[in-house]
């Protein structure tokens, strides 16, 4: 018994050292030398300046823009408060926000309907992608803003359309904020 | 559902099959102290670990020495939990400067990952330091994992044994379970992990100018919008983003492989540093049911019956495709309540019903998470569960009332559905008026009983305490969505901590005295309780005599046997929860046909 109460004392310390802190310390070290950049969150570089991480998504709610999904993480894509809004099939709240998110949606597109991930939130709250439909469904709108034609902006989006990978795990889907950003460098004005 | 979707599920269920019986192979030769590759680097390992423990590894324990000696470890290193947590801001890797924890969350917190749920009423990002996720938190995803594994192959070890008092040494168990298992594969698969993107490193919080500024409401302290002199709302600019970082490839493979499912961050799996690509996900899901399918392969091997090993993959198997089959048809269908919206299906969107759920997941990959991580006792999510169709969701509260032994969690798994095996062949006994026998032992009355104390004890807590919490004003001030599914949110959260599990109806708010009290106590009698009777049971068919199988005996190998165990399950499970699902999920699903909202 008391032997078993000292060995519990010691097995916790040792079990604690060696995975608690030589573990991921040790693959801290080596994902450090071998994958540098996805280790630090692939930050990304325009103007000199940080903008943002190639996968996690941000806010994008102006007319020129690729909007990105409804996000219920802190204002809006807190990426240092990760969260969904966890509402139920038959609440209300969430009937009435796809309702006036529709409403809003279909002024550009009259009667046509909205591809369903772009008016309902994501788990993480900073989801960087949207669906490469939702893309296709914000053309017109981002065309007549910017003056930019059409087909021009149909080739912008295949070229950051992700394939599923290995061509059969996950969905096809388009990174909102890389595609904003090349949008930027095409044309300028929002 | 799409072709692929079904494509992906199948290849899935494959890797599952093709990797059982090299695990398993593997891991008797563990514990059994065979030769294995590793034994150049973990026996030098384990020798040091026992000489600095104390630990006389040649020494043999009976079941209440075993089941003492898991206890004092757990009790030993929850408390050290709690005291990391409590003290984090003296600590060193704390960039942020979190505070400490309070102590009923730390209580709930210590509680939850000793006893491999990890039921989290914090959200990472915003309360726990670097220190405490990687020496209080990813450190107790490995030992409660090693734990569980361990009273695996000693209940294993009680039926393979004859006339023998002992069923293994505690302390080994789990340091051979470290070293050989858990240890070498986590290393490497956070490596793989971080090759897909999930961050590893200890530097502060990034912060990142937004592409696009925004307009945000300014809310006062009282959570309602600041109005200005005009009566319109103030409004503030947000230029900037803050990204959160931390250690957490090195946590996340553990927390997967080691069926804990507590997340570095808020948004769990679904968040894009912790699961960032459809092959991440893939391997996370994998990784969940790869032990536990191993085990089964184990138990056969260790105890000289492999298709009996294989009849229990089997009977599991069946459990796991009729609740994936469920899940991913009720949410492909999406929510019949939304209009204007195209939910269904091709080739450039997902479609269905996409509340709470990931783009690059998609369906498919979001209902085979949320299956395989309630069929096993993981808990991770990589959507909310909370938002699910009603039928989709009762598939996940109802893995987790089936006892969670559809591979199940490691070692928990194995140990829960051989309480169900005895059960079984108890039930074929009866009915064919013989004594029933298990590989060899009989089993009888006292095996039984404990069998039985521990199908009800867990549905009594958790019917108990979710009644006593949908009639007090304690228990229903948590519940965020009105109506049946605010029922289902009560009835999931006690059932996901009695059961260890540790996923969520996420809306429901449970970091409150009531439910961080009540839960901490749940998730304990839910472990210890479940554990305690089952070594009882592993003690008691050691000690027995072999009798060789003659024509009476009911087979254990066949398929029939599958069906009985199948039906078994289901049949206990049914007559149990039925009242309280169907004032739940089954009668929102209803309500929701007929056009109704809360």
């Amino acid at each position: 018994m008391r032997k078993n109460l000292i060995t519990a004392f010691l097995m916790t310390i040792v079990t604690t050292v060696l995975l608690g802190v030589i573990y991921p310390l040790l693959v801290t070290g080596l994902a450090r030398v071998i994958f540098r950049e996805k280790a630090d969150g692939q930050l990304l570089q325009a103007n000199h300046q940080i903008v943002g991480s190639r996968i996690i998504g941000q806010p994008f709610v102006g007319p020129g823009y690729f909007h990105s999904r409804p996000s219920a993480a802190g204002n809006g894509y807190d990426a240092a408060n990760s969260g969904g809004l966890n509402l139920g099939p038959t609440n209300k709240k969430l009937i009435d926000r796809v309702a006036a998110d529709v409403a809003t949606d279909q002024a550009d597109n009259p009667n046509e309907l909205v591809p369903v991930d772009l008016v309902t939130t994501s788990a993480s709250g900073l989801d960087p992608h949207i669906s490469p439909a939702a893309a296709d469904f914000q053309v017109k709108r981002i065309g007549r803003v910017r003056g930019v034609g059409e087909e021009q902006l149909r080739t912008l989006i295949a070229r950051h359309t992700e394939a599923r990978q290995w061509g059969f795990l996950g969905e096809p889907r388009v990174n909102v904020l890389e595609l904003n950003l090349d949008l930027d460098k095409k044309s300028s004005g929002k | 559902m799409t072709t692929n979707g079904w494509f992906q599920i199948i290849v899935f269920l494959l890797v599952i099959f093709a990797l059982t019986k090299p695990l398993g192979v593997y891991m008797a030769r563990v514990f059994n102290r065979e030769k294995t590759f590793l034994d150049l680097l973990a026996r030098p390992l384990e020798r040091l670990v026992y000489r600095l423990t104390a630990v006389d590894e040649a020494h043999e324990m009976r079941w209440t020495e075993y089941a003492f000696a898991m206890l004092l470890f757990s009790a030993v290193s929850m408390i050290l939990l709690y005291v990391i947590q409590r003290t984090q801001q003296f600590l060193p890797w704390n960039p942020q400067r979190f505070t400490a924890v309070g102590s009923d969350l730390a209580f709930n917190t210590a509680a939850s990952f000793t006893t491999n749920t990890n039921w989290q009423n914090y959200s990472g990002e915003t309360t726990m330091s670097y220190f405490t996720q990687m020496v209080g938190l990813a450190y107790h995803n490995f030992a409660s994992a090693a734990v569980g594994i361990a009273l695996a192959i000693a209940f294993i070890r009680g039926i393979a044994r004859r006339e023998k008092e002992t069923i293994g040494n505690f302390w080994v168990d789990m340091t051979r379970t470290t070293l050989w298992i858990l240890l070498p594969m986590c290393i490497v698969y956070s490596l793989v992990l971080v090759s897909q993107g999930v961050v590893q490193n200890l530097k502060p919080y990034d912060t990142v100018k937004l592409v696009e500024p925004q307009q945000v409401q300014r809310f006062g302290a009282d959570g309602k919008p600041v109005l200005g002199q005009d009566g319109k709302p103030v409004m503030d600019t947000v230029t900037d983003q803050t990204i959160a970082q931390g250690p957490v490839a090195s946590q996340e493979a553990i927390k997967m492989l080691g069926t804990n499912g507590g997340g570095f961050f808020n948004a769990n799996s679904a968040h894009p540093f912790e699961n960032p690509t459809p092959l991440s996900n893939f391997l996370q899901i994998v990784s969940i049911f790869l032990i536990p399918a191993g085990l089964t392969y184990t138990l056969g091997r260790m105890t000289g019956s492999q298709r009996h090993g294989w009849a229990v993959w089997g009977a599991m198997a069946v459990l796991f495709f009729a609740g994936i089959m469920t899940a991913y048809w009720a949410e492909a269908r999406g929510n019949p309540l939304l209009h204007g919206v195209d939910q269904r299906a091709g080739v450039r969107q997902p479609g269905g019903n996409m509340e709470g759920k990931e783009v690059r997941f998609g369906i498919a990959d979001s209902t085979l998470f949320a299956t395989v991580t309630t069929d096993a006792s993981c808990g991770a999510i990589n959507s909310w569960h909370d938002s699910y169709t009603p039928l989709g969701g009762m598939v996940t509260l109802a893995n987790i009332m089936l006892s969670e032994v559809v591979f199940g969690g490691v070692g928990a798994g194995l140990y829960g559905i051989l309480i169900y095996v005895v059960l079984a062949v108890f039930i074929a006994g009866l009915m064919v008026g013989r004594t029933p026998e298990y590989l060899g032992k009989k089993i009888e009355a006292y095996d039984v009983k404990m069998a039985m104390l521990v199908g009800l004890v867990f549905p009594l807590v958790i019917l108990a305490l979710s009644a006593i919490s949908s009639v007090k004003d304690f228990g229903t001030s948590s519940i965020s969505n009105p109506g049946p599914h605010g029922l289902t949110q009560i009835l999931y959260a006690f059932t996901s901590m009695a059961g260890n599990n540790g996923s969520a109806f996420g809306g429901l708010n449970g970091n409150t005295v009531w439910y961080n009290i009540a839960g901490a106590m749940t998730m304990l009698v839910g472990r210890f309780f479940m554990i305690i009777p089952m070594l009882a049971i592993a003690g008691n068919l050691a000690r027995k005599k072999y009798v060789p199988a003659s024509l009476g005996t009911f087979p254990v190998t066949t398929p029939l046997f599958s069906g009985l165990l199948v039906g078994v399950i289901v049949i206990i499970g049914a007559l149990t929860f039925f009242p309280a699902v169907s004032l739940g999920p089954v009668l929102e699903h209803l309500l929701m046909q007929a056009g109704k909202t809360f």
